[in-house]
């Protein structure tokens, strides 16, 4: 698997979901990101590590379009998207997951997924209520279903336990055709069950979709990924398959504080 | 034994569906607006019943933004004046300027259009704004076009604006009579009202509360933001519009003092006393100002009238932050609405388990 994977990193960009070069992000004077290069390959799954203040999640940010980079150039597809709208992103078929859940706090589980759906497809300004034959509303049902939140279907999102909102997180990135998602720390505060279930959840993605995945806990990052970047005061420090950065003894040092070595 | 005693409430249910879908408060309350003009004198009719519905809708334009969009904004009766200048200018006035004397099925919609159009442009500069920003810059707004109109004469004749505005005649009814003039606006408040409800819960309805609760994520899910909420203004100003329209019939008249600052937070004053949760706050909070500014005179005399309006408006803020509507929904039997709730539930179960059976 691992060595398809770095094969295929190798190829021509076409076949590369994301590529970013030489990617920086300045606020001020300080230096969140810099000269961030990545080649992804379509359907490839990576696990970007790194300790807190890292710039993982500023890395998603600038590549979903929340922030701008201040340097370098983010391809998608083959796409240059660098500067394009977040939601022209994600029409495109990006999406991402939120460290801390952003949802829709007084909407209903299916009302929010439905609008995921809707997002991405026509008639976002209709003022009809969706019927239940809408192709947008059906596709809503089957996400519910594929996160396990069948039962709360009708609940308010507000209402939902931590647990449940994440899982909801992942259904509003499931929406739409996704063709590349990433996921900003999905396991933050959930009990071994949930992290179980998420494990499940991830693995059971269609293999065209490809994902990063920021995640503290070794455990569900290595398992569900193919490929790991390690990242270190806002650069990329060292990549490598789940072993070879599992046995790195900078990695070891930096990342568990060298306790674990 | 449970099944026996809910098999009749479960075939009560099926019969009486369409009453409990439109809900037995809205029924009494049509039932009691429609019969409203018998049991009022003229002066009930217009000064309490038609303005209140008039200054309702108006408030329910800015509930729309508020509510569901999370945007407050102070300009909604600058964008009903818009509608009653255009009225003025393309309708009939007595003022000796313009008043090109267009049948009203022209001036009518016209009105609406350039209403609607002038509540997307200012959405369109208050939506890069969030929260108190947005009131501030709708307040400013709101000021901006209060001085045009009073200083410029060659389009909004100036201080004293236009006068000997006329309703027109239809069917041989002259819509300013009393008794037209309020089912004229209870029709559009109507309309209005049941629009919005139903919005609220249409594809766009669920995207402006979705924007509201989280813009950010919003644009993570393939929403562009910004087109939404302008949307949203517009759809406001068609309401504000045609309360516009209606508010020039009433008045007889319109001029800068129409639109002035005063005018707009009293709008406000409206929308947060009645409850920015349903879309029927806006017309309590309406009712309730109306008759306040009526009768307070008689009540403490023309100097501190304003002062007892204020008072009022304070301690249903201070009692229940979200209006008339929040102390209804507090006070509210909370028993008694669980044991229906579950009443029903366990009707539909025993209707199911006969099914089976």
């Amino acid at each position: 698997m691992a060595t398809n994977v770095a094969a295929s990193r190798l190829q021509g960009t076409g076949a590369n979901a994301l590529e970013l070069d030489d990617v920086g992000r300045q606020f001020g004077a300080l230096t969140a990101l810099s000269g961030i290069s990545m080649r992804i390959a379509a359907g490839e799954r990576r696990a970007v590590l790194g300790s807190n203040g890292a710039g993982k999640t500023t890395l998603f940010n600038t590549i979903t379009g929340d922030f701008n980079p201040t340097s370098g150039t983010i391809r998608f597809f083959g796409e240059d998207i660098t500067t394009l709208a977040a939601y022209e992103r994600i029409r495109r078929g990006l999406r991402r997951t939120y460290q801390i859940s952003q949802l829709f706090t007084n909407l209903t589980v299916l009302e929010s997924v439905y609008l995921a759906c809707r997002g991405v497809s026509r008639r976002r300004f209709s003022l009809l209520r969706p019927s239940p034959s809408d192709g947008a509303m059906a596709q809503a049902e089957s996400i519910v279903h594929a996160v396990h939140l069948d039962d709360d279907r009708n609940a308010t999102v507000g209402m939902l336990s931590h647990g449940q909102q994440r899982q909801l997180e992942i259904a509003l990135a499931l929406a739409g055709a996704p063709r590349f998602i990433l996921f900003d720390e999905p396991a933050a505060g959930l009990s071994p069950t949930e992290r179980r279930d998420l494990i499940e959840i991830l693995n059971a993605l269609p293999k065209h979709i490809g994902y990063i995945i920021i995640e503290h806990d070794l455990d569900v990052a290595l398992r569900v990924s193919e490929y790991v970047s390690m990242m270190h005061n806002g650069r990329l420090f060292t990549e490598g398959t789940p072993e070879e950065i599992e046995n790195d003894p900078t990695v070891q040092e930096i990342y568990l504080g060298g306790g674990h070595g | 034994m449970t099944d026996l005693t809910l098999t009749p409430a479960a075939s009560r249910t099926a019969s009486q569906g369409w009453i409990e879908k439109v809900g037995i408060g809205h029924i009494l309350l049509a039932f009691f607006l429609l019969i409203y003009p018998v049991m009022a004198s003229d002066f009930f009719l217009t000064q309490i019943g038609g303005y209140s519905l008039v200054l309702g809708m108006i408030a329910l334009s800015l509930m729309l933004l508020a509510g569901y969009g999370g945007m407050v904004s102070l300009a909604q009766i600058t964008v009903a004046g818009a509608a009653g200048y255009v009225v003025a200018i393309f309708g009939e006035n007595n003022s000796g300027v313009y008043g090109f004397g267009w049948p009203w099925w022209i001036y009518g919609p016209l009105a609406i259009m350039i209403a609607s159009l002038m509540s997307a442009l200012i959405g369109w500069i208050a939506v890069r704004t969030e929260g108190i920003y947005t009131i501030m810059i709708t307040l400013a707004v709101a000021t901006a076009c209060f001085y045009f109109a009073q200083q410029n004469y060659a389009l909004f004749n100036g201080f004293p604006g236009y006068n000997g505005l006329r309703a027109p005649d239809v069917f041989g009814l002259y819509w300013r009579d009393p008794v037209p003039f309020y089912y004229l606006c209870l029709a559009n408040a109507v309309v209005a009202y049941i629009a919005v409800l139903y919005g609220a819960r249409s594809t766009f309805g669920l995207t402006l509360q979705a924007i509201r609760d989280n813009p950010r994520r919003m644009r993570a899910i393939g929403f562009n933001v910004t087109a939404h909420k302008v949307f949203a203004w517009w759809l406001a100003g068609l309401i504000a519009g045609a309360a516009g329209i209606l508010l020039v019939w009433f008045n007889g008249r319109i001029s800068p003092g129409t639109i002035a600052v005063g005018p707009s937070i009293n709008i406000l004053v409206i929308a947060i006393i009645g409850g920015l949760r349903h879309p029927i706050g806006p017309f309590i909070g309406a009712v309730i100002v109306t008759l306040m500014q009526t009768f307070a005179i008689d009540i403490i005399g023309a100097e501190r009238f304003n002062t007892l309006i204020g008072l009022v408006f304070l301690l249903i803020v201070f009692v229940s932050p979200d209006g008339i509507l929040g102390l209804w929904e507090r006070l509210k039997p909370q028993a008694g609405r669980d044991d229906w709730r579950s009443f029903k539930k366990a009707a539909n179960k025993a209707e199911k388990k006969g099914r089976n059976a």
